[in-house]
């Protein structure tokens, strides 16, 4: 099975070691190989492979390129925050540092192209040079030259150099308005859930054999594979809960081969771990700690998300549920709400078409600082002195970010904000100071 | 820099004036505008002892309180630089997520430096050296945030002593300052700075290399504000982080004022995922100022002391407004200062030993201002004829009363506390907590009048007079053990009697037994009656007749204990829990102006604006501008006028009538004879003035263009508050 990347230029001994690095991506890699060709010749200029997360794009190219051992600069464009930084790391990796200290203080790219094509004359390629770029959904947002111009780096340099675009996204989202050279595609597809078996059993324990973990792996995929096909989370998923599942091996309850009372005792510890540490509610490191407590302990720990409660300052609590009102009621309706002589208003016939859905469904509305001092100002319920406080209240709920500020924060007149709470929020906040909040809200009427 | 104005814009300052103000001291300028100028000194330095102890407590109390969390903080750090190297299977499997801490700290962000300072010194010092703290609002891209934790990594770490290589390096390297700020750069360094660390020490060279290898210290980065940054930056700041997690020992802490599920708001799973955290929930802020207020206020050790109504002021910023403690301490500061800024006798608030030094000191002035006292003047009052006489004429008798009458100060206050403590303990528990539930409430309610008689007090001793009989028992046994600490002659008396009612308590237990059976006796004899066939009227009269039994029933003996123990403390309240405005002499410790205090820390920007613009004279302190009936006179400033003329109008303001009314005023201003053509007539000054003020008013938001009519304004201001 090892044996089938067989490509001519390469040794076969570093093919056979390539293959083995490579379980399941036998296809991907022959294409590349091919694409590649022998070490000296020419390749295409461009080459772009999406695939979704933890589908083994980088590890495959990293592991031809260093097992075949040909020259290459492999650089994250998250990293990259400026295109001089791009360009010093390209120059750095393929020429070394004297290279990339002749790139002027803000290189531009014909810097780059200019100094490159300099060092190349220096030091011609005799082998293929390959830069990788992972994470290059990110040159879209770089200078709009950018990405054409890697695609046909190539022509521009007149080098031996291949370009590798590694993104979790398709090439359609890619193409500038303005056109460019097409790269050629490749998709890595998912691991299927045979693949993810076979992969994830090879880094079996040292200290149990390989059935075993395979078994385990198994049970585990049956778990959360519904959820969670990422190998890399799989294979941490794996790993916190080994300890567990060997645990009545260990106190020698069960034998290796009981499958079935390991699935038993696994189970539901697996599905617990699927709501908590899966989804970081629980950092690993509790997660380790809890299986090492006894059961009945175990309740104590609460997730991230258990913990919303805030404590505020009693007008802050104020502002910020006049900031709800102010958000989720039209502003016609405040005379109902806030005012003692307002008279029956049916709700059918006051409403305007779009109002008839809830405010609830829409989100919240912007409204203008002195509609929400109003509303303040009338649900407190003693009189309040308009201090700087107040003011200052709300600017730091807006830093806490409770409420977004929806005009230009340079705008002073007149400032626009959003309520950005839930309604439960909301709710237990009212709770607090004794203030009915649904009572005004007018999708409850 | 603050300025005096009330827009919000730019101010230029110029820094030439400092270096003269400098040179004035701090002494000078207290001393500016200081009543009774004789003592200012003394009162300068009595006011500076106080505060760098009332500063000194506050920020060892702190420290106490944040020891816990951040302890276990540090315990987090040095855990994670030593399980970094760990080679099971189980740590190589796993992904390497990046250690973090989430530190709750509560909603009031400026009190946050504080913690922050002190927990990146105790990881500087005990951890590790490479501790670097941002914030969100000097990172607004992701460069920035690069380029400040290197900064502050780099450049406190790299100190004194290789000075010459960082200049060395400065110079080759000054072309690519900017574009080196990356992690590569940091791992660069870091790699450099754990080897020389590891050779520069030659007395393990190379005996444990392995060792050196497992201490790598980690590398912090403090997320002040995590709710201020901006998401994106945040996230690709934590992906580029965990490329490098495998050669550089990364570790975060974030700071979080709302709750811990704002990470998850800001993080998607693809990046929390990198994370390992874990949390940590610090002291709650009213928790905070309980233990403040307790330790620095209600304590006889600080002669110092604030009023009620004062008091009330600052916490009720606290609770209302900001829960920041830092503001509360500079609450009590700024009553510190003006207390010994305004009130000359605060030279006898301070210790003992040197209040009756200070008082053989004083000048016959201040002694007349003694006289001056309300309080000494009820107490006056109280004396004999001859002795009236000789307080109010004698120098030095005064002096000696006074002396005595400090000391009565002082043991008031020694008494105070604790009964005000015991007192709290007795009804801190009590159903729906008629005397409140924290200590500083009931403090208030006995600064603020007598507090037996208050209607909650006798509803508090009624339900004290129901409790049950181990619960009257631990809370006594709990009021001993706090009067016991105490060393005043009073209060240890106090005690002994309280040990004896405990005692007896103790006794009922064993003398019960025998006691019991007769009263249940007496009690059932008529409820068994009533179990016969009776009708309506005799089931009346049996009821009445229980009801007589039991008011003439003799009490058992534990009631009767437990009203002698009610009595006792009934006593020691009466005694020990009057206002302090009672004491003669208070005013030389209390400071009472609460609408001070409310004036410079609860500023209303618009309330005195409109003051401003309303009685000019108070501002300008021209006496031309003073009027009686509270009308603006017509020689004040023109944008005064203005707006007096604006409030007779209704929501939108003809702009020429406006101009006209103007005119008559400043026309009558300038005495011109009102029968003359000329009276009241628009000339271009006048209109230009007009414009002035009106677009002055405009800019201070009282009125605004609107586009309803043509040459109309609409005001936007109603009634006067």
């Amino acid at each position: 099975m090892t044996a089938l990347l067989q490509h001519p230029g390469y040794e076969d001994e570093s093919l056979q070691r390539v293959a083995e690095q490579l379980p399941c991506r036998e296809a991907q890699s022959a294409v590349l190989l091919s694409l590649m060709g022998q070490p000296q010749q020419y390749s295409y200029p461009s080459i772009f492979i999406y695939g979704h997360r933890a589908s083994g794009k980088s590890h495959v190219m990293h592991v031809l390129l260093r097992e075949l051992e040909l020259p290459h600069a492999t650089l994250s464009c998250v990293e990259c925050v400026s295109g001089v930084l791009l360009f010093e790391r390209v120059l750095l990796s393929l020429f070394g540092h004297e290279a990339a200290a002749l790139l002027p203080r803000s290189a531009s790219l014909s810097d780059f192209v200019r100094v490159y094509r300099q060092q190349c004359s220096l030091s011609p390629a005799e082998q293929t040079r390959f830069i990788v770029m992972e994470k290059a959904e990110l040159l879209r947002d770089a200078d709009a030259n950018l990405l054409p111009a890697l695609l046909r780096l190539q022509e521009l340099v007149e080098d031996n150099v291949t370009v590798v675009l590694l993104s979790e996204i398709a090439w359609d989202k890619f193409r500038p308005n303005t056109g460019c050279f097409e790269p050629l595609l490749l998709h890595f597809p998912d691991y299927s859930k045979g693949e993810l078996q076979q992969i994830l059993s090879q880094d079996r324990h040292p200290s149990y054999s390989a059935d075993f973990y395979s078994s385990y792996i198994n049970i585990l995929l049956g778990v959360f594979y519904s959820v969670c096909r990422d190998l890399r989370e799989l294979r941490h998923l794996a790993a916190l809960n080994f300890s567990k599942f060997c645990e009545p091996v260990a106190e020698g309850k069960v034998k290796e081969t009981d499958t079935h009372k390991l699935w038993r005792n696994i189970e539901p510890h697996l599905k617990k771990a699927m709501q908590t540490v899966y989804l970081r509610e629980v950092s690993s490191l509790q997660w380790e700690q809890m299986q090492q407590m006894e059961e009945k302990e175990t309740g104590v720990v609460r997730g991230l998300s258990a913990h919303t409660h805030i404590e505020l300052p009693y007008y802050s609590k104020f502002l910020l549920i006049a900031a709800y009102l102010a958000s989720y009621n039209p502003a016609r309706t405040d005379k109902r709400f806030f005012l003692k002589h307002h008279g029956k208003i049916k709700k059918t016939n006051f409403l305007k078409k779009n109002e008839k859905t809830s405010n609830h469904l829409l989100g919240p509305k912007p409204f203008p600082l002195d509609r929400l001092l109003a509303i303040f100002y009338s649900v407190v319920d003693n009189r309040v002195a308009p201090t700087a406080s107040i003011f200052s209240q709300i600017s730091s709920l807006v830093t806490l970010q409770l409420l977004a500020q929806v005009s230009h924060e340079d705008q002073l007149d007149a400032p626009k904000y959003k309520c950005a709470v839930s309604m439960d929020f909301i709710c237990a906040i009212s709770r607090t100071v004794n203030f009915d909040i649904v009572k005004y809200l007018y999708d409850f009427l | 820099m603050s300025t005096s104005s009330v827009s919000k814009g730019c101010f230029v300052f110029k820094p030439s004036g400092k270096k003269k103000m400098r040179e004035l001291g701090l002494e000078d300028h207290f001393a500016e505008g200081c009543e009774g100028a004789e003592n200012t000194a003394a009162r300068f330095e009595l006011c500076q002892q106080l505060w760098d102890k009332l500063k000194t407590d506050t920020e060892a109390l702190q420290d106490e309180l944040n020891r816990k969390v951040l302890d276990s903080l540090l315990d987090l750090t040095r855990k994670c630089s030593t399980t970094r190297q760990h080679s099971d299977w189980a740590s190589k499997m796993r992904a390497s997520e990046i250690p973090t801490a989430a530190l709750v700290l509560g909603v009031n962000v400026p009190d946050h430096d504080m913690t922050f300072q002190s927990l990146s010194e105790l990881l500087q010092q005990s951890v590790t050296p490479h501790v670097a703290s941002v914030q969100a609002k000097e990172c607004g891209t992701l460069k920035h945030l690069m380029k400040r934790v290197l900064e502050r990594l780099t450049g406190t770490a790299v100190d004194d002593e290789e000075e010459e290589e960082e200049g060395a390096e400065q110079t080759s390297t000054p072309l690519h300052k900017s574009s080196h700020c990356s992690l590569s750069t940091l791992c660069d360094w870091y790699n450099a700075k754990a080897r020389k660390s590891s050779t520069g020490t030659p007395g393990k060279k190379r005996s444990s290399p392995t060792k050196d290898e497992h201490q790598q210290p980690p590398v912090v980065i403090i997320f002040k504000d995590l709710e201020a940054f901006n998401p994106r930056v945040l996230q690709n700041f934590i992906l580029i982080c965990s490329l490098y997690i495998e050669r550089l020992p990364l570790m975060f802490i974030f700071g979080i004022a709302t709750s811990p599920s704002t990470i998850q708001h800001m993080l998607p799973h693809s990046v929390s995922s990198l994370l390992c955290i874990e949390l940590f929930q610090s002291l709650s802020c009213t928790q905070h100022l309980a233990t403040v207020i307790d330790k620095l206020i209600l304590t006889p050790q600080f002669p110092f002391k604030l009023n009620g109504k004062v008091m009330q002021v600052l916490i009720s910023i606290f609770l209302y407004h900001d829960f920041s403690v830092r503001n509360f301490i500079k609450g009590v500061q700024l009553a510190l200062l003006e207390h010994f800024h305004s009130q000359p006798l605060s030279v006898l608030c301070c210790k003992k030993k040197q209040a009756l030094l200070n008082v053989t000191q004083l000048g016959h002035l201040d002694l007349e201002r003694v006289r001056q006292l309300p309080s000494f003047k009820r107490y006056v009052e109280r004396q004999e004829h001859q002795e009236q006489v000789s307080l109010l004429t004698d120098d030095g008798h005064l002096k000696e009363v006074c002396q005595r009458l400090i000391k009565d100060l002082r043991k008031y206050h020694k008494n105070y506390y604790p009964v005000l403590r015991c007192l709290h303990t007795l009804t801190s528990s009590l159903p729906r907590y008629p005397l409140g539930k924290q200590i500083r409430e009931l403090h208030l309610i006995c600064l603020e009048k007598n507090v037996s008689e208050n209607e909650d007090y006798q509803s508090a001793m009624k339900l004290l007079k129901m409790l049950a009989k181990d619960e009257l028992i631990t809370l006594l046994q709990r009021c001993a053990d706090i009067l016991q600490s105490v060393k005043s002659k009073k209060m240890r008396t106090a005690h002994v009697q309280l040990e004896e009612l405990l005692a007896k308590f103790k006794q009922l237990d064993s003398a019960a037994v025998e006691t019991a059976p007769v009263v249940e006796e007496n009690i059932t004899s008529p409820v068994r009656n009533l179990q016969k066939k009776t009708d309506l009227f005799q089931l009346q009269k049996t009821l009445l007749e229980m009801n007589e039994s039991r008011r003439s029933k003799k009490l058992s003996p534990f009631e009767v204990l437990r009203n002698d123990a009610l009595e006792f403390i009934d006593g020691l309240v009466k005694s020990h829990l009057c206002p302090p405005e009672s004491q003669t002499l208070n005013e030389a410790c209390y400071y009472s102006s609460s609408a001070t205090v409310r004036r410079h820390l609860n500023a209303a920007p618009r309330t005195s604006i409109q003051a401003a613009l309303r009685t000019p004279y108070y501002y300008i302190q021209n006496d031309s501008l003073k009027t009686e009936d509270g009308s603006v006179s017509n020689a004040a400033p023109d944008i005064c006028i203005a707006y007096k003329l604006h409030l007779e109008c209704g929501r939108l303001i003809n702009l020429f009538d406006w101009l006209e009314a103007y005119a008559t005023v400043v026309s009558a201003a300038e005495g011109n004879d009102p029968d003359s053509d000329d009276y009241g007539k628009v000339d271009e000054v006048k209109h230009a003035r007009f414009i002035q003020a009106v677009s002055e008013l405009e800019f201070l938001g009282f009125i605004k263009s609107t586009k309803q009519k043509t040459d109309h304004v609409a005001r936007l201001t109603w009634g006067g508050c």
